[in-house]
């Protein structure tokens, strides 16, 4: 116990002190400006925005790969299983040179979509790729082994009760799935916002366009404005800190209505 | 409601889990399916249902083909082994699930569904259940619960799979004896599998015993014990002592002895001789058919359950009367009161 808590400490809960004690060098004038001002709010913005939009097609997309991969057996199963895993375990700046090369121009996916008049690398629409990249393992391996632990008898019962498949899906299976689909959607969200290496290889990093917070802090250090930097992490972590928060007490309230067995 | 099904076939690989199965359900009656695992029972249960599909055959309810049907049109009440009921729902949303699912057009007004479920929950005498949530319930409560659920819809056929089978002894003995009364209150055509016998004699008005995707006999619960019509329901149904033995020309062997029994009609061949273990009447030696040695005796409610070896080797065990006391090392005559002799396969 004593273990834990110091284990915990030292690891996690003092780099945060440390961080908020470093903000505080500011003075509240001076944190405001810095806030305030048109790049971090735009990187801010850019951040969470895509964080969540693309945590939200996992969410969607997520669901769609674990119902495929727990309810049918199909040739390769197994492989699709172990390559949802991939985003997981590739160097985050292999995914972000990989996933340029395939939307550049000139690459595989990109020339098509050029074509189509769509740019994906070196905009904010990469950025959104890229989130969604490294996002989907969260969403599929969170809600896997509750599904798994679904009885498909709930959804033959439905069906004699004379409920229709879609009916089934809304009243029944999604209801039961709602704690795991929102812990998936919390994690892939808190990735995609913390989410660096992919991301700025085929961001363009342009500042007010595509330029993501852990960037901005990254340019702000090496421009030696340490308090600059220390500023926008502490907004980062608060905001962060308040959505999973909410996504937590959201997930309380679901389980509430469903006690443990 | 009549069911009537006809040379139903169902196959999974190579294995025939319906092998040509053809029954008539009565209406209004209860009827259970008994076999051992594997026999097809479910199978043909969940047929039945909608929940599967026959590789050839027919089905039809009141003459009328329930194949063309799926699950959600035939109106079938199901109720699983496992309950099946819906963690995230109280157990009144559970029951009124049936009801809320509706078509817009037929579906009843909330204080129309709120008062059949709460007749529902009268019925199965859990209605202070009704905010609670299934995993606050107890195996027997949830399986009232399913039931209760399955009737909400006012089902034509109520199918019940292993009903009891996750249950404890005691709460499954109880639940038989309601399922009974139940029955005899609302009268819907109802169908049960199971694969303990005391059940299906206990509770139905007719029994189907099932082997190997086959059904071996149709009958009362006393035809099938008094009078079982193969040896696989004889050993299946009640405990029987078992011998092989041999038919030739109207002399039954035992090994090589021959044993003092009529054997009237019986065609020659390899048979096998089934007596109920309290058939088995005890007498002095040399008195019965049988002659043997007691082994082992344990006191066993009214009866001493003795296990005897006979003089040709073989061990078998009978349930004597309390009124004459039996010791190991005993030597005694066995006379069967009453035999049946099958033929193998």
């Amino acid at each position: 116990m004593g273990l834990t808590l110091t284990w915990l400490s030292v690891i996690i809960l003092l780099p945060l002190a440390g961080l908020f004690l470093k903000s505080l060098e500011l003075s509240p004038e001076q944190f405001w400006n810095i806030l305030s001002s048109r790049r971090t709010l735009n990187a801010l913005r850019v951040s969470f925005g895509l964080a969540f939009a693309a945590a939200c097609v996992n969410l969607v997309m997520g669901s769609i790969i674990v119902w495929a991969l727990v309810r049918y057996r199909f040739p390769g199963r197994r492989l699709f299983d172990a390559i949802v895993d991939v985003p997981f375990a590739l160097p985050t700046a292999v995914a972000g040179v990989a996933l340029t090369a395939l939307f550049a121009e000139k690459g595989w996916l990109g020339a098509p979509l050029a074509a189509l008049g769509i740019k994906v690398a070196f905009t904010p629409v990469g950025i959104f790729v890229a989130m969604i990249f490294i996002g989907i393992p969260f969403v599929v391996r969170t809600v896997q082994p509750v599904l798994q632990d679904l009885d498909p008898e709930i959804e033959e019962a439905a069906g004699s009760l004379g409920a229709s498949r879609w009916q089934t899906i809304i009243r029944v299976i999604l209801p039961s799935l709602a704690p795991a689909l929102l812990t998936g959607l919390a994690l892939a969200f808190a990735r995609a916002v913390g989410e660096y290496g992919s991301v700025i290889f085929i961001a363009g990093n342009l500042p007010n366009v595509s330029e993501i917070a852990p960037l901005l802090i990254v340019i702000r250090l090496s421009e030696f404005r340490c308090a600059d930097a220390t500023a926008i992490a502490a907004v980062m972590l608060v905001v962060s800190f308040v959505i999973i928060f909410a996504v937590n007490r959201l997930q309380r309230w679901a389980q509430n209505r469903v006690p443990a067995r | 409601m009549t069911i009537e099904v006809r040379n139903l076939v169902k196959k999974f690989g190579s294995f025939a889990a319906l092998d040509g199965v053809d029954l008539k359900v009565n209406d209004g009656e209860l009827l259970a399916l008994l076999g051992p695992s594997g026999s097809g029972k479910t199978t043909l249960l969940r047929i039945i249902a909608g929940l599967d599909w026959p590789d050839s055959g027919e089905v039809a309810f009141n003459g009328e083909d329930a194949l063309a049907q799926g699950a959600r049109e035939r109106h079938v009440g199901f109720v699983f082994q496992h309950y099946a009921l819906f963690r995230h729902m109280s157990v009144f949303e559970n029951v009124a699930f049936g009801l809320r699912v509706q078509p817009r057009a037929v579906r009843k007004d909330e204080a129309t569904i709120r008062r059949r479920v709460k007749e529902l929950l009268d019925l199965v005498q859990l209605d202070w259940l009704a905010d609670r949530y299934p995993s606050q319930l107890s195996g027997g409560q949830r399986q009232r619960i399913a039931l209760a659920r399955a009737l909400a819809i006012e089902p034509r056929i109520l199918l019940l799979d292993e009903p009891f089978g996750a249950l404890d002894a005691k709460v499954r003995k109880e639940l038989r004896k309601w399922l009974r009364s139940l029955h005899h209150e609302i009268h819907v055509t109802s169908i049960f599998v199971t694969h303990d016998q005391e059940e299906a004699l206990e509770v139905a008005n007719r029994v189907v015993v099932m082997d190997k995707g086959r059904i071996e006999q149709i009958g009362s619960p006393d035809e099938v014990y008094e009078t079982p019509a193969t040896a696989f329901v004889h050993g299946f149904i009640g405990e029987s002592v078992e011998l092989a033995v041999q038919v030739e020309g109207g002399v039954i062997r035992l090994g090589d002895r021959q044993l003092n029994l009529a054997a009237d009609g019986l065609a020659s061949g390899a048979s096998k001789l089934f007596v109920r273990r309290h058939d088995m009447l005890v007498g002095p030696p040399g008195s019965g058919a049988f002659e043997g040695a007691v082994q082992h005796v344990r006191n066993f409610g009214p009866v001493q359950r003795t296990e005897v070896a006979l003089s040709g080797g073989e061990t078998i065990e009978i349930d004597a009367p309390r009124d004459r006391e039996l010791r190991a090392g005993d030597t005694i005559g066995l006379e069967p009161r009453r035999y049946r002799i099958f033929a193998n396969a």
